[in-house]
């Protein structure tokens, strides 16, 4: 596949939360505002492409040296909590603007599966690290989508008349099962 | 094995523990201890009452610039803005406590439907179509946007009128931004007496549809010794700056008031009826002439 295939087809084909479904807490918790998706969204492409760069890079010079393979997991979340940490207090010192709008979210992501599930894709592909980079910013911009047709949606459902018992979470995950329905329809561009 | 992998994750754990800790060292924000005190003195509720993005934005805005007032917080009152005054140094001034109140009695001057509104259960939405559902142009219309504004839990909805628990309302204004046709007020919480009505239609217009409407006589700014009262962009407004500082009018306004729409406030409205409350003679003489 080319880095063009693989960019198209991670945000529309295998988005990540609409086909491979990771990352649904925040899909459905931050997406109650288009501001609040578009920071959540931009602090998660941040996040997963510093991840997939450091995870890629233990893989390769530490834990497949020392064949520990079967460690990634693990590994992987240590890293990617502690390169949270990491971002953001590098954040806070050097860019606050930055800070003060991704500065709550970044937290949140510390165990979010999209980032964690990324970097394993990225292994169990066997991508070179240029590709992962690029497979990282594409998911990252893919959830970023997802976040805000959601957003878009459910501010569109609050001046909507929901039955009493759909109202909040259920009417969420159905308009997010229709989402996935409708994304199934890029099923076969790539 | 086993072995291996522990070794290979307390190193890894260590390694990011120890770039973790070198990070905070060099990364370290100088923070001003201040903002988290006064973080801490302010209320939390980040109602926004202040005009800053909650507690804590004003906590940032009233370190940094002294020329921010220590009692812009209308919830916490006198003890919170002279612990921030304490805190920043400045001199701190009583901010006047504020309350919500509602200008409108449209169920005692039995306000009519004028139709059956069926569509979003929103007052913005119901004051779009054709002035609202209430055949008073200026009514509460009582679906309770200001209800969900409210971050004290005070307003509620009862009747199809909103009811402010005065004893929870902090008095941020949040619902008096939300309100369409402006029928929260916010007030001074000592204030004696209050406005009871929104139209800014006049005489028939006003009593055919309410029996309590202001039909803008001009009663009250005509006796208010104090020339507190004013009609402003058509309605009533009393200037409570200059209401609250004179003292000896008796409460003029309300008693010259011919729909009784000018009120005394709270416990004092049957003290309004009272023949024996003090008035100076003269002012009595004086508004029996004028309403004469």
């Amino acid at each position: 596949m080319s880095i063009f295939e693989i960019f198209v087809s991670a945000i529309f084909v295998n988005n990540v939360v609409l086909a491979q479904n990771l990352g649904n807490c925040p899909y459905l918790g931050c997406s109650k505002e288009k501001g609040v998706a578009l920071g959540m969204g931009s602090a998660v492409i941040f996040v997963t492409i510093m991840a997939t760069l450091c995870t890629w890079l233990v893989q390769k010079y530490v834990l497949i040296p020392a064949h520990l393979e079967y460690l990634q997991t693990l590994a992987f979340i240590l890293i990617i909590a502690s390169l949270v940490q990491f971002v953001e207090m590098f954040l806070k010192k050097a860019i606050p603007p930055l800070y003060a709008s991704l500065g709550i979210f970044l937290p949140l992501i510390t165990t979010n599966c999209c980032v964690l599930g990324v970097t394993l894709l990225v292994q169990r592909e066997e991508l070179g690290l240029m590709t992962a980079l690029v497979y990282a910013l594409a998911t990252g911009a893919g959830f970023l989508l997802a976040l805000l047709l959601m957003a878009g949606v459910r501010e569109r459902l609050e001046t909507c008349r929901v039955p009493k018992a759909l109202r909040g979470t259920p009417i969420a995950l159905i308009m997010a099962g229709i989402m996935a329905l409708s994304f199934m329809a890029f099923k076969g561009m790539v | 094995m086993v072995l291996s992998s522990i070794l290979m994750l307390t190193m890894l754990g260590f390694v990011a523990a120890a770039l973790l800790a070198v990070a905070s060292r060099v990364f370290a924000v100088d923070e001003d201890p201040r903002v988290e005190a006064v973080t801490g003195t302010l209320p939390g509720a980040n109602c926004g009452g202040c005009g800053y993005a909650g507690c804590e934005g004003y906590a940032v805005a009233v370190i940094k610039d002294p020329a921010i007032a220590p009692n812009l917080c209308v919830v916490g009152g006198p003890a919170v803005a002279a612990a921030i005054g304490e805190l920043t140094g400045q001199l701190s001034t009583e901010r006047e406590p504020l309350i919500t109140h509602r200008r409108c009695d449209k169920n005692a001057g039995d306000v009519k439907p004028k139709y059956d509104y069926q569509g979003i259960p929103t007052c913005a939405a119901a004051a779009s179509l054709h002035f609202g559902s209430d055949t008073c142009d200026f009514s509460c219309l009582g679906f309770g946007d200001c209800v969900k504004a409210c971050t004290f839990d005070a307003l509620h909805v009862e009747n199809y009128i909103v009811h402010v628990n005065e004893s929870v309302c902090g008095g941020c204004g949040a619902c008096t931004k939300v309100c369409p046709r402006s029928v929260l007020q916010l007030i001074p919480r000592r204030s004696k007496v209050a406005m009871s009505c929104s139209t800014k239609d006049r005489l028939k217009a006003v009593m055919d549809v309410c029996a309590v409407g202001c039909i803008h006589c001009g009663k009250c700014v005509k006796v208010c010794p104090a020339k507190a009262i004013a009609i402003e962009d058509d309605r009533v407004q009393i200037d409570y700056e200059k209401c609250l500082a004179c003292t000896d009018c008796g409460e003029a306004c309300a008693l010259a008031c011919p729909r009784k729409i000018l009120r005394l406030r709270g416990g004092a409205v049957l003290a309004h009826y009272d023949e024996s409350r003090a008035i100076s003679p003269a002012l009595a003489k004086k508004i029996a002439e004028k309403s004469a």
